[in-house]
């Protein structure tokens, strides 16, 4: 039997009722089978309907990312269920804060790197700046390793939220 | 769509069990769901069981619907009630049996605040459910039961839990009917009618097959008695062999010569080889379960798989398979013959009959041969007695788990489904005496046997007290070899005879248990003894506990080892000859 073993990256979007204990299910299901969580967003996207979406990017064979996918459906609480790697050329996007601390040409050099990776500078003191980076998680992780060498001090991120490229929605 | 009048959320509840056909729930009250209690006591139309412990409860559900159909209906209180209840629902998720249990739950004020017995029942329960719920307000108690049970039994059945404060049984508010036939739930509609394509296919498939082989699970029984009687039909117009896994037993009569018996690693000879062997498997409504793959890259090797399942899930799972049918196993079958009628299929006779001579050859080697004593009880003696005491009887056979429960899958013959109800997929000891009570409490006529090990038995003993309040004539056939029969065969076969615990020491004295618990109590202890026990036991019309001293040392063959193929199978007269088996250092880590 030739199993393809090769584990790949998988953007997943869901759709679910937001109700309570929803994230937790699909925490749990990941856990409680093994698969990996990469990141996961979440936040309410519809109140009239009561829709949360949920983006989640996972990795796995080919055979475990079917899986996911029939897992998720089969939720009671899941409205739709897509994998956007998988369906077609997709947007992934997110945002995260990095604070960094340096005095003379470091901070100077900072500002500058900051401009080129379009980060916005949205708190700074005689000593610090915080700034705001948004793009595809391979961007973000380029800006957080050069200004490792430029002080810095921390780093929140948000996680990936994604959606097909076209007209058509979910 | 809500009535005008309003009642207390308990009596909301009881109106929606009714609504939808509850007539049993078995349970045990607590505090936080007297007023449930307090409901129930002023009706007469739901018959409420009083079992001993709240695991008991849940097998008795168990046990109820799968010998139903119908959905099994628990209650419980709060806390330990719920917690109690945590087995049994594992139980029933990895078997897809439909539950709806209720819980109670401390006042809504006061979750979280670690309220006496308080627990997160909704936390707890999350991956042993197939959906659960808290209810936080009193207006959504009847739509929720109404959606509990759709859930419940709706695709792959399972159990559903709903976690009920008892301010929310207090409060008043309206009651929502159930919705009309036809309004599809919002989210979950689990498709029914397969691929028409792939169905097709299927069948283009079938005909060419040379080495064909159905391959079929409980999933054919969950679907229903249409279903049966379709797969019947079907494997009769095809006149291929067909094997059951231990969930479907039942769902194929056993008498037929098509039937090559249950398969897997105490499968049959037979029908493990078959599946080695075959060219084209037909695989409905099973899930390629390790007990029944055994060493996964091994399994199966030369075939064309078709599975057919309502669980997409389960597609592609263990096992990676060529046509994939999302589907319910009796809509599809139908379909199935349908499009093999209208092809006109004609199967490949000459291949057929030279596959037909092949199983012959391996039934042939008689697996279920075992060496007949004069002196001891072999447990495979003891069921084939019973099987020729019960055989024209309408009889339900329930068992625990181990080496009893393997033995009477093998022994004893099931031409109905839903006259077989053992823990599969959890492999949960102590299932069987509580699912028997509640096989008996929905068919008080029939002929119920536990069949049980010792061992088993002991871990829900307490529901004895419960069958005799009922006056349940339900029968304990125990075959007592005084060990965790086939925890000792592991250690046998795989830890060099280091039988670490396995012997049961201290057992009770089952004939005076039984007395003490009011039901009668008999023993055999010779070959010679068995045939007037198991008379003895029809013949009363009381409960009975029969204790059946078998050879503590009789193993239950055939055996694939654990991480080993099909072919790797080992019979018992093999192993008689060759002495301990050696198993890879990959198979000891499995189970």
């Amino acid at each position: 039997m030739t199993k393809d073993r090769t584990v790949i990256r998988h953007t997943f979007s869901v759709l679910t009722d937001n109700e309570p204990g929803v994230a937790a299910r699909i925490i749990g299901l990941f856990s409680g089978r093994g698969y990996n969580i990469d990141s996961m967003t979440v936040a309410e996207v519809d109140p009239e309907k009561n829709l949360s979406r949920f983006t989640i990017v996972t990795t796995g064979t080919e055979m475990v990312l079917e899986q996911i996918r029939h897992q998720l459906e089969r939720l009671v609480s899941s409205r739709a269920v897509k994998d956007l790697t998988a369906e077609g050329p997709h947007l992934e996007r997110e945002l995260a804060l990095i604070k960094v601390k340096g005095e003379g040409a470091k901070r100077i050099e900072a500002l500058r790197l900051a401009d080129v990776f379009r980060a916005r500078v949205v708190d700074s003191t005689l000593e610090s700046f915080v700034f705001e980076v948004t793009g595809s998680t391979e961007k973000v992780n380029a800006f957080i390793s050069l200004m490792k060498d430029l002080g810095i001090v921390e780093v929140a991120r948000t996680g990936v939220a994604a959606m097909s490229r076209g007209a058509k929605g979910m | 769509m809500s009535t005008e009048t309003t009642m207390n959320g308990a009596q909301l509840l009881l109106r929606a069990l009714g609504d939808q056909g509850v007539d049993t729930v078995f349970g045990y009250p607590g505090g936080a769901v007297l007023p449930i209690y307090d409901e129930l006591f002023k009706q007469n139309s739901i018959r409420h069981i009083l079992v001993r412990q709240e695991g008991g409860a849940v097998h008795a559900a168990e046990g109820y619907a799968r010998s139903t159909g119908k959905v099994g209906c628990v209650l419980v209180t709060s806390g330990p009630g719920a917690t109690n209840a945590v087995t049994g629902l594992t139980d029933a998720l990895m078997d897809s049996i439909p539950i709806v249990c209720l819980t109670g739950q401390v006042p809504t004020h006061l979750i979280g605040n670690d309220a006496f017995q308080e627990a997160d029942t909704t936390g707890i329960t999350r991956p042993c459910t197939k959906h659960n719920y808290l209810v936080k307000s009193v207006a959504d108690v009847s739509r929720i039961v109404h959606e509990a049970f759709y859930v419940a039994k709706s695709g792959r059945p399972g159990p559903v839990v709903i976690d009920l404060p008892k301010d929310v049984l207090f409060a008043q508010g309206p009651y929502t009917p159930p919705p009309p036939a036809g309004k599809e739930h919002k989210n979950y509609r689990p498709r029914l009618k397969g691929d028409l394509r792939a169905i097709e296919e299927a069948v283009a498939l079938m005909a060419k097959a040379k080495k064909p082989l159905f391959y079929c699970g409980g999933g054919v029984i969950n679907s229903g008695p249409r279903a049966v009687q379709l797969l019947t039909e079907f494997v009769k117009l095809t006149g291929f062999p067909i094997t059951l896994t231990l969930m479907g037993l039942g769902a194929y009569p056993a008498s037929d010569r098509q039937f090559l018996g249950m398969l897997g690693m105490h499968g049959l000879y037979e029908a493990n080889w078959a599946m080695h062997d075959c060219d084209v498997m037909i695989a409905i409504g099973a899930r390629f379960d390790d007990r029944v793959t055994g060493k996964l890259d091994a399994f199966s090797p030369g075939s064309k798989k078709i599975h057919v399942d309502i669980d997409p899930s389960s597609i592609n799972k263990n096992v990676r398979v060529d046509l994939a049918i999302v589907g319910d196993c009796g809509h599809v079958l139908e379909d199935m013959i349908k499009v093999w009628k209208a092809r006109q299929a004609q199967p490949d006779k000459k291949a057929l009959a030279e596959w037909w001579r092949k199983i012959g050859e391996w039934r042939a080697r008689d697996c279920l041969k075992y060496k007949s004593s004069k002196e001891l009880i072999k447990p495979q003696y003891a069921l084939e007695r019973l099987y020729h005491h019960i055989k024209d009887k309408d009889f339900y056979i329930t068992t625990e788990v181990g080496q009893h429960q393997m033995w009477a899958a093998q022994f004893l013959k099931f031409e109905k489904p839903n006259h077989w109800m053992t823990s599969g997929g959890l492999g949960t000891m102590g299932y069987g005496l509580p699912a028997a009570m509640g096989v008996q409490i929905a068919h008080p006529e029939a002929l119920v046997i536990d069949v049980a090990g010792e061992a088993s038995i002991l871990m829900n003993i307490q529901e004895m007290s419960t069958i005799a309040q009922y006056r349940l004539p339900v029968k304990a056939f125990i075959l007592n070899n005084e060990y965790m029969g086939m925890v000792r065969q592991w250690q046998e076969l795989l830890h060099g005879g280091r039988y670490a615990e396995s012997y049961m020491d201290s057992l009770p004295d089952f004939v005076k248990l039984a007395e003490a618990f009011g039901a009668v109590g008999l023993r055999a202890e010779k070959p010679g003894d068995v045939d007037g026990l198991i008379q003895e036991m029809i013949k009363v019309k009381r409960p009975v506990i029969a204790d059946v001293r078998v050879d503590k040392a009789e193993n239950c063959f055939p055996m694939i080892p654990s991480g080993k193929a099909h072919y790797e199978m080992i019979l018992g007269d093999e192993a008689a000859k060759t002495g301990e088996q050696k198993v890879s250092e990959d198979g000891m880590v499995l189970v």
